[in-house]
Parts: structure tokens; sequence; C-alpha cells
């Protein structure tokens, strides 16, 4: 990257990529958006590593019978596509990149409040994804992404520990920038940037800051005891030992269900800067989309157990974990309807970043919804620990999270860059996405009401078309994330000139030279609108006859 | 599924229901499926309605501000809600009119086990992933694990529940078709994870009759646990009549235990499981703790169960080698092989 960066046609005015050179001047950077960019390229790499488990799982599937490899490796396939892409691709991947780079120029401040704890959290990721590649490349682990005890603390003969730590190190990471984001927020705004003209990305990632600094620990001492009792037999978790297996599912989830949130709630700040900008209209709701992201945050401790319906948890437990998950669901609600109202009457684009906002609202209704079959006690008696909840997981996580993150890579990338890519492919690499996504993920929901458990490495052949349809699906799904990748690259050589602002997008990262200069702004930026004032000439006229 | 071999041009699109409870679930299913048919129709019908309405048609265009409206927040806050308590009221009243099993179903016990599934029945039979049940009469699996967790499903039921190890599960379904259903296991359990799979043959009743009097040769599961009994000496404490250095366990099963501390406790399987395990954990009022060693590790699951079922016994008919309780409705003296 930094070798395109150093041609001399880029390199015209002073800005974060060409105040220095070498590679020092990167590892020892404490600049928030040369941090951005490291993070940038590791969960890329970490990506695509999950991503070619991922191939090789839906590859093992094309036939009912376990014959491209042993149920062994297939088991590691699996886990180690899960554990490499939710704790080193989906937790870090938008707070740390996109949120790392955008959060302290969408408030005007030069950096995080505290830029040597930022360099810190990436080095720290950096040994927790080396602990989990090592414990990949050592022979890898079986135990699930979930690591479920006694399994994992007894029973399996993998690195387990390795691994765990790994996600116990990267956990300190997710912390350290959770906290950096709460103290910026609060300490570091411009003037004029009040609460209520924060924009909702802004919003978002507080929200999810919240959860990392509150929910990150008890993963970290789960997994932590985990290893304890698998290196001296302690007997928290394994009942031959006087422990409990299902104190471990109910610590796990704890935290690994506010963890979803951590996933998902800054890609949905993704989408409200999309809505917004390419509807060229101010977001409709403001305080509700606000609002909700923190309503999710702290709704989202209360429903651990719905994890755990049929674990033969108390079913008066079983009853309050299933109300409230039906409340967490309406402040999702709230913000798809909020987002389809922004587009009333709106000036609608169809760049790419929109196509990914569009695919996001379609993908993620549908995985919300599917989220309530699941939170319906007697529904989820028999999709639970099926492919209903894979394809659940997937719509939400895959058509929300990493659509938010293309799109939103997409948007910002003329500003991080200062180059634009090549439009035409940006489009078709988005329909692709969108058409192999469904493709691959539709037929799971049907597999799993017919009963196909998840993590099956040989299945009842009466399943197979639907999981030959899922492996097309997954091919093509491939094919469109290796697009983006050539293309961007491309770019930062190739690529046309952006200006500071090719989408005429208000906020205050827009207001700066693309790429932006070290500190950010020339000088301190004064904010006298609130956030997204597109039609900031009729600002109190409010028309249009929803009010 | 059953009958006949799959055809891969066929794509299934809905499993079959043989169970009482699969009605059920496929109803509240389907009411699911078509409001997220609805929704999810809905918003895409208005995104592309707007897309296409709305669209850019000069690059100076500025629409105007439109900042929201409470009436709209509060409309599209609620309504959802109030359908969203529609599918928890709905699934909450399966989920609790299947909790518990009828008080006249009969028990099988299972056990897992890396990787297969034991069952065995209180006449004595036993099998290996296979579950023969006789239709429309409620049945009870008590579940234990010999290692970790795995879970015991039966799609063709709409039924699923964990078994997890140190404990007993109990779930009870009523088959409504004579066929053959799938039996996986659903907890991931390790390498051969999805080998871990059976078979449920749901028989009308006089082949489920004519089945049940097949086999078991090693005598009913009390009995069997009888021999277990003498086997680990328990015997020598627990005399059979007279008051020795354990209580006597004549008629204690299903009764109240009045313990040391003062507490009573209910004997049931988790109660004689957990005195046997770790028989400090509960001490009967007048004896002493320490006096009867712990058996953890000396005895497996299957013989556990079999051991229960016949302190069970034992409650009833005072009988020793009586048959097991917990097969009512079913017509006497078929397979019973003493």
């Amino acid at each position: 990257m930094s070798t395109a960066l150093q041609d001399p046609q880029v390199v015209e005015t002073p800005n974060y990529l060409n105040q220095e050179y070498g590679w020092k001047s990167w590892l020892f950077t404490k600049d928030h958006k040369r941090i951005a960019v490291l993070y940038i390229i590791s969960i890329t790499v970490m990506f695509f590593i999950g991503g070619v488990f991922a191939s090789l799982i839906r590859l093992e599937l094309l036939t009912p019978q376990g014959d491209l490899v042993n149920s062994d490796t297939y088991n590691k396939f699996f886990t180690m596509h899960g554990v490499v892409m939710v704790f080193f691709f989906l937790i870090p991947s938008i707070p740390a990149t996109l949120g790392n780079f955008f959060v302290p120029m969408m408030i005007g401040a030069k950096d995080l409040a505290f830029p040597r704890i930022n360099l810190l959290s990436w080095y720290i990721y950096i040994v927790g994804a080396a602990f989990a590649l090592a414990a990949i490349v050592m022979g890898g682990v079986d135990t699930g992404w979930t690591f479920y005890t006694p399994f994992s603390s007894t029973y399996s003969n993998t690195f387990v520990i390795t691994a765990a730590m790994g996600v116990f190190i990267a956990g300190f990471s997710s912390i350290l920038t959770g906290l950096n984001f709460i103290v910026t927020v609060h300490k570091m705004r411009a003037p004029g940037m009040t609460w209520g003209r924060l924009p909702l990305f802004v919003w978002a990632n507080y929200a999810t800051s919240l959860i990392q600094v509150l929910g990150t620990p008890v993963v970290a001492i789960t997994l932590a005891l985990v290893a304890l009792e698998r290196a001296f037999h302690i007997g928290i978790f394994d009942p031959a030992i006087g422990g409990d297996p299902i104190l471990f599912q109910h610590m796990f989830w704890f935290y690994s269900h506010p963890a979803v949130y951590i996933m998902i709630l800054p890609g949905m700040g993704v989408i409200s800067e999309l809505v917004t900008c390419f509807s060229r209209k101010g977001i409709f709701g403001y305080p509700f989309i606000a609002g909700s992201s923190l309503g999710i945050a702290i709704i989202g401790f209360l429903v651990w157990g719905h994890h755990m319906f049929v674990t033969g948890m108390s079913m008066y437990a079983s009853l309050y974990f299933s109300l409230l998950t039906m409340l967490v669901a309406v402040p999702s609600a709230i913000k798809i309807f909020n987002w389809t109202a922004t587009m009333f009457r709106g000036s609608i684009s169809f760049d790419t970043p929109m196509l990914y906002a569009f695919g996001f609202i379609g993908l993620f209704t549908i995985g919300g919804l599917t989220g309530l079959f699941l939170a319906t006690l007697g529904v989820d008696v028999h999709v639970t620990d099926t492919y209903f909840v894979v394809a659940h997981f997937h719509y939400v996580m895959v058509g929300g999270m990493v659509l938010a993150y293309l799109g939103g890579m997409h948007f910002w990338w003329p500003k991080m860059t200062g180059r634009l890519y090549p439009e035409g492919w940006g489009r078709f690499a988005a329909l692709l996405v969108f058409a192999g996504f469904n493709l691959t993920f539709f037929p799971q929901f049907i597999t799993g009401y017919l009963g196909q458990p998840r993590r099956y490495h040989a299945y009842a052949p009466e399943f197979q078309v639907l999981n030959v349809m899922s492996t097309a699906g997954a091919s093509v799904l491939a094919l469109g994330y290796i697009i983006p990748l050539i293309y961007l690259i491309w770019s930062l050589k190739y690529g046309p000139k952006a200006g500071d602002n090719p989408w005429k997008a208000k906020g205050l990262e827009w207001q700066t030279s693309s790429p932006p200069p070290t500190y950010n702004f020339e000088k301190t930026p004064i904010v006298t609108e609130e956030a997204y004032a597109y039609a900031s000439h009729d600002e109190h006229t409010s028309e249009g006859g929803l009010k | 599924m059953p009958g006949g071999p799959p055809n891969l041009m066929q794509i299934p699109l809905f499993p079959e229901a043989a169970s009482a409870v699969a009605t059920q679930v496929d109803y509240l299913y389907f009411y699911l499926t078509a409001v997220t048919i609805l929704m999810t129709g809905l918003i895409f019908l208005v995104v592309f309605v707007f897309a296409v309405k709305y669209r850019r048609k000069s690059d100076d265009e500025i629409p105007k501000a439109i900042h929201g409206s409470l009436k709209l927040e509060i409309a599209w806050s609620i309504i959802p809600f109030i359908v969203m308590l529609t599918f928890f009221w709905w699934g909450a009243q399966i989920f609790f009119a299947n909790a518990s099993p009828p008080a006249n179903a009969m028990d099988v016990y299972a056990v897992g086990k890396q990787w297969m599934w034991k069952i065995q029945y209180p006449e004595g039979q036993r099998e290996i992933n296979e579950l023969h049940v006789p239709v429309g009469r409620p049945v009870k699996i008590t579940l234990a694990s010999e290692d970790v967790i795995h879970s015991f499903f039966i799609p063709a039921f709409r039924i699923k529940h964990d078994v997890v190890p140190g404990r007993y599960d109990t779930m009870w379904f009523t088959a409504t078709k004579p066929g053959r259903y799938h039996l996986f296991c659903a907890e991931y359990c390790g390498t051969e994870h999805s080998g871990m799979v059976g078979w449920v043959t749901v028989l009308n009743d006089a082949d489920y009759e004519n089945w049940l009097s097949g086999g078991g040769s090693e005598g009913s599961m009390a009995a069997q646990g009888e021999k277990i009994f003498g086997q680990l000496g328990c015997s020598t404490c627990h005399l059979q009549d007279q008051q020795g250095r354990c209580p006597v366990l004549r008629g204690v099963y299903g009764s109240r235990v009045q313990l040391d501390n003062g507490k009573t406790v209910l004997a049931d399987d988790a109660y004689i499981r957990e005195s046997i395990l770790n028989p400090n954990a509960k001490i009967v009022a007048g004896f002493k703790a320490d006096i009867m060693p712990t058996f953890q590790g000396q005895i497996s699951e299957e013989g556990l169960l079999q051991l229960i079922v016949y302190i069970k016994s034992l409650a009833i008919t005072g009988n020793p080698s009586a048959p097991s309780i917990g097969t009512a409705g079913q017509p006497p003296n078929t397979g019973i092989k003493q």
C-alpha cells in the first residue's frame, strides 16, 4: 500500500499518507488514520483466511457423504471459520477501521483521546491474531467458535488453549478501542458539536463501545476459565469434577449475544450515513435512530438465554428471555422504518455505497425477522442448532454487517485514499454479493426447518439439492468479494482523483482535504447546524406532509 | 423421507409432521413466515417505489428536509411489538403445554455417548441408534450423557432437548404416524458428531407389542439394576427390611425424604443419582456422613439408570424383581422376561 502511495502524482498536498515514509512511520504511528489503515490490512487478511475455510466447508458439503476431508478436519474448518470471522473480522471490522478513521473526524477532533492506546490496541489485536493463526498452523481447533464445555475443557484433543488465548488477548484490543471512543466522544467534540448534532455513525460506535467495555471482560474471564480447566482440572465446567457445563453457556452468551450487537451496530451507523448522503436528505427521526442504538446496547445484555432454550433451563427463565428478545427487536425495526422514510421525497442516486445500503435494508429485515422465529419458544425448540440458525446469523452478519462494511468502505474510500474506484465494477460487485449471498444462505432456512443440524460433516441425502445451491451461491459470493479487493488496490495507483467531497456529502470529514492532513483539519471546525443538513437553506420549513 | 429412496430432482421444502406437537409448531411457523413475507415484501416494495419515484433527476437538486413524525415513530414501534407479542404468546403456549410429560407416559431411557445413542427400555430391550415407539401413546425419554453435551433431535416430531452430562433431562412426545424418522444429535460433540444419527421407528400397537417381545434377553432394567445393586455391594448396607448402616430403600422413590439439616427432598431420579455419585451431598436424618463411598467412575450411565429403575421398582411393589413402573397404559404381561 505504501509503495503505491509514494507515487509522486498522489503526494501533492501534505496529508497523513505522505507526511512520513518507511515502515517505522507506520508501525510507530499514533495517527488514528494510519492505525485504521493498519487495521484494514489486518482484518482483510483475516477475512480472506476465514473465507478460505468457508469455501472449504461449502466444497465438502457439495455431497452428503463426508468425502473431501475427514471429520476431524471438517470440524476444524468450521471452528476456524467461526473463530477467525467472529473474533478477528466482525468484532473489530467497523469500529477499528472506519470508526477509528472517522469517529474523530466526524466530531471535529484531531485524533482519538488516547493515540498511544489506540496503537497499543492494534498490537494487542496482532498478538491475539498470531495466537489464533498459531493454533491453526499447529493443527487447528475443533470445538466450534462457541467453545462449549465440557467438550472444549476436557474432551477435545486440539489446540484449544492457544485459540482461547488468542480470543482472550484480542478482547483487550476491543476493550481499548471502546474505551478510547467513549472518552473521545465525551471530551473531544468540536465547538458546537452537541450530542444532538452527532452523526449517527458516531452514536452507533458510541453504543458499541459501551458493550465492548462492559461485555468483553466477561468472555475473557470465561475463556480463561476454560483454559485453566483444561490445564489444571479446577472443576468449574466439568461435571465429573463438580463443575457445571451449562454455566459456561450462560457466561459465554452473556458476552456473545451483546457481541452480535458489537458487530451489527456500527454497520447500522454506516447505513444511516449512506442513506442520507445518497438521498441527499436529513435523517428521518434522528433521536429515534440514535436512541435505538443505546436501547439495543442496553436490552442486548438481557437476552442471552435465548441461545439456551433446549438446555433444560427453567421454563420461567425461558419465558423472560423470549419476551425480552422480542423487545430488543423493536429498536432494530425502528431503524429500518426510519431509513426507509428518509428516502421519501429524497434525491436518490444509485452509487455503489447506496446499492450496499439497499442490500443491507432488505437482508437485515429478513435476518431480523427470522431472529424472531428463534425467539419464539415453541419454534426455537425445533430450529435451534439447525441450519436455520446458520442462515439467520449470516443474514444479519453477512447480509447486514459485511454489506454495511463494504458500503462504508466504498463510501469513504475516496476520503481515505484520495482516489475513486471504478464505479461500474463497484456496482457489478455489489450485485454479485447480493445475488451470491441470497443463493448461499436462503436455502439454509429451508434445510434448517427440514431438520439438517449444523456442524455436520456428512448429512442425509435428501438435503443435497439445497446444499448444492448453497455451494453455488458461495462461489458467486467469493467472486463478489475478490473483485472489490482487486479494483480497490488498483485504484490506489490508477484511480482518478477523488476531490474533497465527491458525493457532496455533509459531515465534517468531507470538509477537509482527501486524503486528510495528519491532524485532520487546518483549524478546528465550528459546528453550527445539525447532522445531515442537506437542505440547510430551508432548515425550518420542515415540509413534506409528514409532520 | 421415509418410504422410498430420495429423489435428487425433488427439492424437499417441508419436513414430515409425525407428532402431536409437530402440527402445532407448523401452524405457528406458517404464521411467522406469513408475517415475515408480508413485512419483507412491504419494505422491499416501499424502498423500490421510493428508489424509482425519487431517483435523482438532476445533480444539483436538493430535496426539502423532513425531520420526522412522532406519530409514525410510535406507530411503527408499538404495532410491530404487538405482533411480536403474539409470537411470544403462541410460542410460550406450545412450550409450556409440552414442558412436562403426562403421568401415563411410558418410559424410555437414552444415553448419549461419543458418538452413539444407547436406548434401553424398562422391559429390558436395548438398542443403539434406533428407537422404537408405539403410535398414539405418550413416550417420556430420560436423557443422560456419558461424556459431553449432546442433543436429542427428532425433526419429524419438532422436538429437541440437550443431553447434559452430570444430570438427567427429560423430553416427551406422542407419535401420530407410523414410519421411520431421523434421529439426530444436534449439539456438536466432536469427531463423529454427524455420525451420531439414527432412526425412530413408529409402530402401530400390535407391531410394537410384537417388537417388544422380541428382545431383552438380560432381563428387565429393574432386574439388571438389582444385579448391580448386589455387585457393587449396595445390599450389604441398604438392607431390605431392617435398619442397617444406611437407609432402607423400600418405598423411598417418589417420597419426601427428611434430611439431617432439617430440610426435605423429593426422592426423584436426580436425588437418587446424586446420592449414588456424591453420597455426602444430602444426608438422610438419623444417618451419618462418610459412611457410603462414592460410586463416581465405577458405574456407567446405563448402569446408573438401571439402578434407579430398580430403586423405583422397590417403591411401587416392594418386590425387587418386579417390572418397573412407568409403563402404565401398557397391556400387562408383555415383554417381561423373568
